[in-house]
């Protein structure tokens, strides 16, 4: 017992280079930009660079449009994203599995390749407009590129499989007997769906929402493709401080706040998975 | 009895609507590669494969390409030595804060990449670091390690440790025991886990973006650079090649461990 409790200790050890290594080049790099942001340009500590930052009108104008952008780019994949996984969960394993291949297909191509695309069947004589042409849906082109319509396009697109993926997950544990025994007691389809499935597929939405919420906020490629420089989001005005105006004090205050929005994320959605969790094995036990 | 909002058939059409948006952007692409037009246009009975030939005849793509996938596989090749290393160390060890480790090892998944980016460029430029390859080496094993180790733990989770000691009753020394039943068990973990890594350090802009210089560029630098510049269709032909890329990566991970595995979330 004595030396399989030291053996287990000393396993401890084996995390020691990749930890260290991510402690080298990832948390301390961090903290040292983190401490940075606190430097004056004179060379001196203080908040200077947080001072310009709130201070300046048109950046409030940048957060404010990069966290509705990803609000908006999360709620669409949600209202998407979440029947497409029940959808799944009910459908049959040759189904399953072709739905499979056409969410991680697309994950696994670049994103700029994606992007890339997007541009091409967006435009206003590209396949999207010539279909809703054809259709009779609209009399005019729908112009799609360089403005916000095409950026929600093309992001959704590419964050729709961190959504449907982990709400999947849920869908499939869930028992359908649970919806059965509720439609048995009266309950219509819409108050199944409110108050059975809903709450017990939450922790795949928190997921889902958070990765694809976290992403959107720090998508640079997307954007610059899409919409091109005239439209600011936090990740290009930092890109832009640091590669163009060579700002560092601007650059390293516009990296933590991104920082931060990022830290608060992920930190929020473990917080409210976890609480998530303990209610529905409460409520499970309860039952029992 | 009724118990969803939505009948069989709508659920059917929703998920056939789904795979046609997904699929759309590649299919594009990679149909506009064929075109014989000099502008993004769909080929109308004129196919080609001129663009194609531009993209083998143009300029310093060789090295770009070369610099892409030698970062690529060396990273990959790190990330998982200490990947695995760290996921024994979690699964298997007694220590406090093993979720925390866990978390902390996973992390550079969720945080921007340009603030990662920034942060090490400044880290790197304090101990007077030029070298773009050693850099980019640097910043991509960031990237691709919390791959391996988010695979590997959960591949090592599921397995029953028993097998080892059954495998030592039956005579096998332990370390034997372990190279012969544990490493086969882990290897569709290392495959897809590696593979996806891999893919992620090719694709990889954000962070590369501030480790490069104008001399030595990776592949998603240069494509965006050339989109930016003088956009034409060898772009289309060079952005098919990474879709078959793609394609080829996933068929084999299919092959060895089942498309399920593959979307474990």
């Amino acid at each position: 017992m004595d030396s399989d409790r030291s053996t287990r200790g000393r396993l401890a050890w084996l995390a020691l280079p990749g930890a260290g290594y991510l402690g080298l080049a990832f948390a301390l790099p961090l903290l040292i930009l983190l401490a940075s942001s606190f430097q004056n340009a004179d060379g001196g500590f203080g908040l200077q660079g947080y001072a310009a930052f709130f201070g300046d009108a048109y950046h409030a104008q940048v957060v404010w449009n990069t966290l509705k952008i990803a609000c908006i780019v999360t709620g669409i994949c949600l209202l998407l994203g979440y029947p497409v996984a029940f959808a799944m969960a009910r459908a049959s394993v040759p189904v399953q599995g072709l739905m499979f291949l056409t969410l991680i297909l697309p994950l696994s191509v670049s994103v700029i390749v994606k992007s890339f695309a997007w541009t091409i069947l967006l435009r206003s004589n590209g396949l999207v407009n010539q279909a809703l042409l054809g259709l009779g849906l609209v009399d005019d082109p729908v112009k799609m590129l360089f403005n916000e319509r095409g950026l929600v396009i093309a992001a959704v697109h590419v964050f729709l499989p961190f959504m449907v993926l982990p709400i999947f997950t849920v869908a499939r544990q869930i028992d359908s007997r649970l919806a059965e025994a509720a439609a048995t007691l009266g309950a219509g389809p819409l108050r199944t769906l409110l108050r059975v499935t809903w709450p017990l597929s939450l922790p795949g939405v928190v997921t889902g929402c958070a990765f694809v919420f976290s992403m959107s906020v720090s998508m640079y490629v997307i954007p610059s493709l899409l919409i091109g420089d005239r439209y600011q989001t936090l990740p290009a005005l930092m890109a832009r401080a640091y590669l163009f105006m060579r700002d560092r004090q601007a650059g390293s205050t516009l990296a933590v706040v991104l920082l931060v929005i990022a830290v608060a994320i992920v930190v929020g959605s473990t917080w409210l998975t976890r609480l998530l969790q303990q209610r529905n094995a409460n409520g499970k036990g309860s039952t029992a | 009895m009724r118990t969803t909002l939505f009948p069989r058939w709508a659920g059917g059409l929703l998920l056939a609507l789904t795979a046609v948006f997904m699929l759309a952007p590649l299919v594009v692409v990679t149909l506009v590669s064929f075109s014989g037009s000099s502008v993004f246009n769909l080929p109308d009975g004129n196919w080609s494969l001129r663009w194609y030939r531009a993209m083998l005849r143009k300029d310093g793509l060789g090295d770009v390409l070369m610099l892409s996938l030698f970062v690529a596989a060396v990273s990959t090749l790190c990330a998982l030595v200490l990947g695995t290393l760290c996921a024994i160390a979690i699964e298997h060890g007694r220590f406090r804060g093993r979720e925390a480790l866990l978390a902390f090892l996973v992390s550079p998944m969720l945080m921007p990449g340009l603030v990662v980016g920034v942060a090490l460029l400044q880290a790197l430029r304090y101990i007077g670091l030029q070298d773009v390859t050693t850099a980019l080496l640097i910043g991509h094993v960031v990237i691709t390690l919390p791959y391996v180790t988010r695979t590997v733990h959960a591949s090592l989770a599921l397995f029953d440790m028993r097998l080892i000691e059954a495998a030592q009753t039956l005579g096998l020394s332990r370390p034997r025991a372990l190279l012969q039943v544990l490493v086969p068990a882990l290897a569709p973990a290392f495959l897809t886990s590696g593979l996806f890594a891999f893919l992620a350090s090719m694709d990889n802009y954000p962070i590369s973006i501030f480790l490069t210089d104008a001399r030595s560029r990776t592949l998603p630098i240069e494509i965006l650079h050339y989109l930016e510049e003088s956009p034409d269709p060898t772009i289309a032909a060079i952005s098919a090649c990474l879709i078959l890329l793609a394609i080829v990566v996933l068929f084999i991970a299919e092959r060895l461990v089942g498309m399920r595995r593959l979307a474990q979330f």
